[in-house]
């Protein structure tokens, strides 16, 4: 009998390994193959694609025998897949990784082939015509970012693969990486083809060891198909702010990971000060697709207004059918995390959804009428990021989760500006500050020749007043997304949730009386 | 020559013809003596024709490199968003008393296992869905 098991890092965390050991010693081929992405199932075993999941060791002979239970039926029947609409993971749980046969069978290098014969100028047609946009975060259209590359003078030229996928709730790359790396590989080498650039690099973070090994097995075994087109991994060293672009290029260069300050755009003046296209996993990864005979056409009709296309989204967090869901845009957030991913998995009552990774805002359930759009969540001073989706039951405490953000933004804060540098320091002082009911007047403020200090401290209400401000400053004065959108998860968390941030000081006084 | 010399001589004639080589360099440095020291960082300097103020500026920047060598196992747990919805919070005092002097408890932001958290890290091997026994045994056996 052949047993696919997904060799995906969250299946291997979970014992998969093992498990495709334990067939294997009882005489069953085994392939490992790309995740379904169905992860509260992992590690799936599927047998004539049908499946048994979560698996354990234990459950293996009762698999092979029949009286299982928890086979799940056909697993491309299963609804949390038939309703998907899968571009750019249409290969995941179907193919082996690392398979060069398996590829070109599920129409591999096809969209290569083709931009090869098309050239340059019809290249960028189509992926502008498209609409496929940014999927880092930033949703920056890729047809006009590709042509800005294309038409700046220059004889070197680079594409560079930001796959440095910080966001906390995210993990597309991770799976695209792993599960259908030549997918990549071919985006990047159509990209080259539209610009004229023959180097490519792969920037992933040090976080992700599988992905970093399959993709450089990949590069190396689909070289003579790419070629003259090159392309190199570079392993990231624990920066978060690296998933910023500029500062991307810079530590690709080998300098600290600092922000730069734009224009010049990394188009005109990028990777070692030549025009670079810089783009997510995901977004190169969906080029392959357009390039294909009427992919752009196809693909510009899916999806809402100016988001168009399909989104890789990530269910996370507490949610009970947790993965990874590729659908057009447009969906509600209702309908992803209590539809699609079944609630939370603790059963308890969602109290907050954050979107968009650890600077996206989060997002009251009396607000999930909010359709899966980047203009729509803008207008909501929100954003859909990366795509990550993470679910808090009615345990979280939102104040401790403010602070966090904050927190979070100091320790990976590149430096380079004043606002996210020292707002985030002061922003975690202020949040506990509020969380304690005020502060008392200092010493200074007590020194008989500070005529003008208020001598009576300062009061709830004035530190929130403060933490306000110091949103705005962040948010309008910081360099990139790193201080500029790390007010967002603050203050949504005190906008819908206020009580969080007043109630414990108050709930502490009532104690002690 | 001191063999530490030799060795990053050899780390650094293997990347140098790389663009942008530093980091490449560094890793290889951190994984061989455990930290990336002011002597190393003078060597990398040299062999780059970088000044030391340069490369102290990289390795102070990044979280992977250390100045110091720490000879503890180390384990890492991911304290971003997604593990704390899934209550990593709760069991990581488990975690950090069962780690004592004897093993580094690491926070990290994120291991891309989001939906199945709380997720820690040893070496290459990952490890998803914890719960408080089964994190602390992962550090017991580091």
């Amino acid at each position: 009998m052949i047993i696919r098991i997904s060799d995906d890092a969250l299946a291997r965390a979970l014992g998969a390994d093992e498990i495709a050991d334990a067939f294997a010693r009882k005489g069953h081929e085994v392939q490992r193959v790309s995740s379904w992405g169905m992860q509260w199932l992992e590690p799936l075993v599927e047998i004539d694609g049908k499946g048994f999941g979560p698996a354990t060791l234990e459950d293996v002979d009762d698999i092979l025998d029949g009286s299982s239970e928890i086979a799940i039926g056909v697993i491309a029947e299963h609804p949390f897949i038939a309703k998907q609409q899968r571009l750019t993971f249409a290969r995941a749980g179907k193919t082996r990784p690392l398979s060069l046969e398996d590829y070109e069978a599920t129409g591999g290098w096809r969209g290569l082939k083709r931009a090869r014969q098309i050239g340059a100028e019809q290249i960028l047609a189509e992926v502008t015509q498209s609409g496929l946009r940014g999927r880092g975060g930033a949703g920056f259209p890729a047809g006009i970012k590709w042509q800005t590359a294309a038409k700046a003078a220059g004889t070197q030229k680079y594409i560079v693969c930001n796959a440095d996928e910080g966001d906390s709730g995210t993990f597309a790359d991770r799976m695209l990486m792993e599960g259908d790396p030549y997918a990549l590989i071919e985006g990047m080498a159509i990209a080259g083809e539209a610009i004229g650039a023959d180097k490519g690099y792969v920037y992933v973070r040090s976080e992700y060891p599988d992905a970093i090994a399959k993709m450089e097995r990949a590069i190396e075994l689909s070289a003579g198909i790419v070629a003259p087109f090159e392309l190199e991994v570079r392993v990231g060293a624990g920066a978060y702010v690296c998933g910023e672009e500029t500062s991307l290029l810079d530590s690709l260069e080998g300098k600290r990971g600092e922000v730069r300050a734009k224009p010049p755009l990394p188009a005109i003046q990028g990777l070692f000060g030549k025009p670079t296209i810089i783009n997510n996993v995901l977004t190169l990864a969906a080029v392959p697709h357009i390039l294909a005979e009427g992919g752009a056409s196809r693909y510009e009709t899916l999806g809402l207004a100016r988001s168009k296309g399909t989104m890789p989204i990530q269910l996370a967090g507490n949610i009970k059918y947790g993965g990874l869901y590729e659908t057009a845009f447009g969906l509600t957030l209702g309908e992803l995390v209590n539809a699609i991913g079944g609630g939370t998995e603790s059963g308890r009552p969602i109290k907050a959804v954050q979107v968009g990774g650890p600077l996206g805002a989060y997002i009251h359930p009396d607000d999930f009428g909010i359709k899966f759009d980047y203009e729509e969540y803008t207008a909501a001073d929100a954003l859909i990021g990366h795509g990550g989706i993470v679910v808090f039951d009615d345990t979280v405490d939102m104040g401790a989760m403010a602070r966090f953000a904050m927190e979070f933004c100091a320790a990976e804060s590149c430096g380079k500006c004043t606002p996210c540098r020292i707002g985030a320091v002061r922003g975690v002082e202020v949040i506990d500050r509020i969380l304690a009911g005020g502060r008392p007047a200092d010493h200074v403020e007590r020194m008989d020749v500070m005529h003008n200090a208020p001598r009576h401290g300062r009061s709830q209400e004035q530190e929130i007043e403060l933490l306000t401000d110091l949103c705005e400053t962040m948010k309008f004065g910081s360099l990139c997304a790193l201080g500029g959108f790390t007010p967002f998860p603050v203050m949504s968390a005190l906008k819908h949730w206020p009580e969080d941030f007043t109630g414990r000081a108050s709930a502490e006084a009532e104690a002690a009386e | 020559m001191s063999t530490k010399e030799r060795k990053i001589g050899e780390i650094v004639a293997e990347h140098h013809r790389r663009e942008g080589p530093l980091l490449p360099i560094l890793h290889d440095v951190q994984a061989e003596f455990g930290c990336v020291d002011a002597e190393s960082e003078a060597l990398i300097a040299k062999g780059l024709n970088l000044s030391r103020a340069d490369v102290h500026g990289v390795v102070s920047f990044y979280h992977d490199f250390h100045h110091e060598p720490d000879l503890r196992p180390v384990v890492q747990v991911c304290r971003a968003e997604a593990c704390k919805a899934r209550g990593v919070e709760q069991i990581i005092d488990q975690a950090t008393a069962a780690a004592g002097d004897r093993v580094k408890v690491q926070t990290v932001y994120c291991l891309g296992l989001c939906s199945s958290g709380p997720s820690a890290r040893v070496g290459d091997r990952l490890y998803a869905r914890l719960d408080g026994p089964a994190l602390a045994k992962i550090v017991e056996n580091a």
